[in-house]
C-alpha cells in the first residue's frame, strides 16, 4: 500500500569515506525493483566560474589551481591552454615535455593516493591505509614513497606539490637546470619498479561487480598517450574537436545536487582512467605494454572496480614517460615565451588524473576574464555513476541495508571522485515503496 | 620521528580532520607527509578522518584540524558543535583560518554568483559570504597557507605531543627570501611581491621560482598598525607598487584582493584603491 510506514525502508549512511566530496546516495524500491537512483553532491559551491569575472588572464593558473588540491596541475594546465589558444601562443618543445613531466608527477601522487590509500583497503577490509600498513607496513611505505616520487615531481618543476606556483601562460616562471632533474633519476627508477610490483599485485585481486557496457570518453592525440593535447575520441567511433565539446555534451541541474550533471547526446558516458586507457593503450610506452600484457587483462575493462589497475597502468606509463622526457631534456634559453593578450575566446581539454577537463575562456581588451566555464570530470561521471548503481542494484536488493549500503559505497569509491568542495558524506537513503 | 615523551595526554591523543569549504589541499598535505605518516599514526588516535579513513568516530576529541570557510547555512551548527566537542581547535589553510578564496564572494552580489554558474540559482543553499573559522568558534591555533606547509603542521602537533606550547612564526616572506639569497624579484624584475607583507611558512617559494608573492599565507604581523603618522608597511609597499610599478588603481584592489582577500588588512588596502 503506497504510504504505509511499515513497508518504507531507509538506510543512512551518514558518511562517505576515502572520496572526494560530498555527497548522499539515495535509491527508491518499488515492488522490489529499484526505481530511483539519485547520488546527490552536496558540495558548497564555491563560484569560481563567477569570480574568475574580472581578474586579469594572469591571474588565472594561481587561481583555478585552487579548485583542487589533488589536480591543481590539470587546472593549470586546462586553463593556460585554452588562454594560449586566444593569444596564438606556440609553445617551444622544451617546455611542451616540461608540462608533460608535471602532469606525469600530478598522475602520479594522484593516482597512487587513491590506489593504495583509497581504494585497496577494500578489498582487505580495512578502514584506511593506515590500518592496512599496520598489517603489511612494507606495502604502505612502498605507496607512499612511490606517491612521493609523484610529489618531488611536482615540487621540483612547480616550487610545491600543491598549489604549484610556476606555470604561467606562455610557459613556466623558471625552469629546471638539467642536473636538478637528473637528481631524481635514480628515485624515479626505483618508483617505475615499484609500479610494475604494484599492477602485479593489483592484478590479483577479486573483480566482483557486473560488467558494464557504456561509452568511453577521452583525448587521442597523433602519436604520444593523451595529456595535454588531442582530440576527443568516443568507444562509439566520435571525433571532435575539444572547440565542439559544447555542441555534444550538456551540463544540466538536478535540484538533489551542486555539482551539474553533464551528458553526450542525452546519455551517460565515463571519461578518466579507463576510458583512457581503452582508447589509448596501443600508445603506451614498450616496457608498460609488457608489463601490463602479464596480467592477461583483456580491454577494454568492464568493470568500474578495475580502475585500481587502470591507475596502476598510467602510474607505470608516468613513471616511463618521465624518465624519458628527463633523458632528453636541454634547459631552454627562455623558461617562456613572449604573450601578447588581446581580446577573444579559446577552449582547452586536457586529461586530469580523473578524466577530460575543459575550460572555455573569453578575454576582454583589457586582458580581464569576461567569461569562464569548467567542466570538471566528476560532473561528467556522476551521470554514469548513478547508472552502473541502477543496474547493478538489483543483484544486491537481497542483502541488509547496512551490506547494500556499503557495497553501494565502495563501488562509488572505485570511481576515485573527486567532489573537492565540500565535507565528506554520503547519507544513503532506500525507500520502500509498494 | 614523532617523540612522545613529555606527552601530557594519558594515552594517543584523539584526533580529527574535519572540512567545510575548500579544496582539501590542506587535508592532503597531511596525507603528503609521506615520510612521517606511519610514525604519526603510531603517535595519535586518527579518531575521524573521512578523506583517509571510514572508521568515524564520535567526539570529543584533543585535537581537531578544521579545513574549509563557512559558506552554506548548515556549516554554522557543525561548527559549533565541533567545538564543543574539541580541546585544541586548530585551523589548517588561508579558507579555515581567512574565508580563502572563495571569500571574494564577499564583495559581490552572490545571487548573481548563482546566476552565472547555475541555471536554477534557487536549488542552491549558500550564504552570501565566506568567512574564517575564528568568526563563529574560538580558534586555539592558526596555520595559515594556501596550501599549509606540512611541516609547519607535523611541528604544531609534536610541540602538543611534547607538552609544549607551538609557536608558529608570524615574520614576513621576505627576511626568509634574503635569507636563502634570492635576487630580489621588485628589484629586478619590477614584479608587486607581496614577500614584505606576507606571512612566512611557505619557505619563499614563488620568488625562488621567479615569481612575485601572491600572498598565500596571509598578512605578517603587525604589518598593518604603526604609531600615528607613520603609515603601515601595507599601505607603504602599496604606495610603492602605485608610484613605482605603475600598476593602476584596479590592479591593485586585485593585488591585495587575492587568496586571503577578506583577512582585514589586505582587504582595508583593497577597499581603499577601490574607492580611488
Amino acid at each position: 500500500m503506497p504510504g504505509n510506514p511499515n513497508n518504507t525502508r531507509t538506510i543512512k549512511i551518514d558518511m562517505m569515506a576515502r572520496v572526494e566530496g560530498e555527497g548522499a546516495l539515495n535509491v527508491t524500491v518499488k515492488d522490489g525493483q529499484v526505481q530511483d537512483v539519485q547520488l546527490r553532491i552536496f558540495e558548497p559551491p564555491r563560484f569560481f566560474e563567477a569570480f574568475l569575472q574580472g581578474r586579469h588572464v594572469n591571474e588565472v593558473p594561481d587561481i583555478v589551481a585552487r579548485i583542487c588540491g589533488i589536480c591543481p596541475v590539470a587546472y593549470q594546465m586546462s586553463a593556460v591552454h585554452a588562454l594560449e589558444a586566444i593569444f596564438g601562443v606556440e609553445i617551444p618543445p622544451a617546455i611542451r615535455d616540461l608540462r608533460r613531466l608535471l602532469y606525469c608527477g600530478e598522475w602520479i601522487e594522484s593516482h597512487v593516493l587513491h590506489i593504495y590509500m583509497l581504494q585497496a583497503p577494500d578489498f582487505f577490509g580495512f578502514a584506511s591505509g593506515l590500518d592496512m600498513a599496520r598489517v603489511h607496513p612494507d606495502l604502505v611505505k612502498q605507496g607512499l614513497r612511490l606517491k612521493k616520487a609523484g610529489n618531488q615531481l611536482i615540487s621540483l618543476l612547480g616550487g610545491r606539490s600543491v598549489h604549484p606556483v610556476s606555470v604561467k601562460i606562455g610557459g613556466f616562471s623558471q625552469v629546471p637546470t638539467k642536473n636538478q632533474l637528473h637528481a631524481l633519476t635514480d628515485e624515479l627508477r626505483w618508483a617505475r619498479d615499484a609500479a610494475v610490483k604494484t599492477l602485479q599485485w593489483v592484478s590479483g585481486f577479486a573483480f566482483e561487480d557486473p560488467e558494464q557496457d557504456c561509452t568511453f570518453l577521452s583525448l587521442r592525440g597523433p602519436s604520444e598517450y593523451p595529456m595535454n593535447t588531442g582530440s576527443l575520441i568516443t568507444n562509439k567511433g566520435h571525433h571532435l574537436n575539444a572547440s565542439e565539446f559544447e555542441d555534444h555534451f550538456h551540463e544540466e541541474q538536478v535540484p538533489y545536487s551542486t555539482a551539474l550533471h553533464c551528458s553526450f547526446q542525452g546519455k551517460s558516458y565515463l571519461t578518466g582512467p579507463l576510458a583512457r586507457l581503452a582508447l589509448n593503450h596501443d600508445q603506451l610506452s614498450p616496457l608498460t605494454k609488457e608489463i601490463f600484457a602479464e596480467t592477461e587483462f583483456p580491454l577494454p575493462f568492464k568493470r568500474a572496480s578495475m580502475g585500481i589497475v587502470a591507475r596502476s597502468v598510467e602510474v607505470l606509463y608516468a613513471l616511463d614517460e618521465a624518465l624519458r622526457i628527463i633523458e632528453g631534456y636541454e634547459q631552454p634559453a627562455s623558461p617562456s615565451v613572449p604573450v601578447i593578450i588581446k581580446a577573444g575566446t579559446g577552449v582547452a581539454a586536457t586529461e586530469a588524473p580523473r578524466g577530460v577537463l575543459y575550460h572555455r575562456f573569453s578575454v576582454n581588451e583589457d586582458g580581464t576574464i569576461q567569461l569562464a566555464k569548467i567542466v570538471p570530470p566528476t560532473s561528467q561521471n556522476q551521470r554514469r555513476i548513478e547508472d552502473d548503481l541502477r543496474n547493478m542494484l538489483p543483484g544486491l536488493l537481497h542483502l541488509s541495508d547496512e551490506e547494500t549500503a556499503s557495497k553501494c559505497e565502495r563501488h562509488i569509491r572505485s570511481y576515485d571522485p573527486c567532489i573537492s568542495c565540500a565535507t565528506h558524506f554520503l547519507k544513503f537513503t532506500r525507500e520502500e515503496v509498494s | 620521528m614523532v617523540e612522545t615523551q613529555f606527552s601530557p595526554y594519558r594515552k594517543q591523543p584523539r584526533v580529527a580532520v574535519v572540512k567545510f569549504a575548500s579544496c582539501d589541499g590542506c587535508q592532503l598535505s597531511i596525507l603528503n607527509l609521506e615520510d612521517d605518516l606511519l610514525a604519526l599514526g603510531a603517535a595519535i588516535d586518527i579518531a575521524y578522518f573521512p578523506e583517509a579513513s571510514s572508521n568515524m568516530q564520535e567526539g570529543p576529541y584533543d585535537i581537531a584540524f578544521v579545513e574549509g570557510s563557512i559558506t552554506c547555512p548548515e556549516d554554522l551548527p557543525r561548527i559549533l558543535e565541533l567545538r564543543q566537542q574539541t580541546t585544541t581547535l586548530i585551523t589548517i589553510g588561508a579558507c579555515a583560518t581567512s574565508g580563502g578564496i572563495q571569500a571574494l564572494r564577499n564583495w559581490s552580489d552572490i545571487e548573481a554568483f548563482k546566476q552565472a554558474v547555475y541555471p536554477n540559482p534557487e536549488y542552491i543553499q549558500s550564504l552570501s559570504t565566506s568567512t574564517a573559522i575564528s568568526e563563529h568558534v574560538s580558534v586555539d591555533y592558526e596555520l595559515w597557507g594556501c596550501p599549509i606547509d606540512k611541516r609547519q603542521l607535523l611541528r604544531v602537533l609534536t610541540d602538543l605531543l611534547q607538552g609544549v606550547s607551538p609557536r608558529i612564526p608570524t615574520h614576513n616572506v621576505c627576511i626568509d627570501c634574503k635569507r636563502q639569497g634570492h635576487v630580489c624579484v621588485i628589484v629586478s624584475q619590477g614584479l608587486p611581491c607581496l614577500g614584505p607583507v606576507t606571512r612566512t611558512g611557505c619557505g619563499a617559494i614563488c620568488p625562488s621560482m621567479g615569481r612575485d608573492c601572491y600572498g598565500c599565507f596571509g598578512p605578517a604581523e603587525h604589518v598593518s598598525v604603526q604609531p600615528p603618522g607613520v603609515p603601515p608597511n601595507m599601505t607603504s609597499l602599496a604606495q610603492q607598487f602605485h608610484q613605482h610599478l605603475q600598476l593602476i588603481p584596479v590592479e591593485m584592489v586585485r593585488r591585495f584582493r587575492g587568496i586571503n582577500g577578506s583577512v582585514q588588512s589586505f582587504s582595508k588596502e583593497s577597499d581603499a584603491w577601490e574607492s580611488k
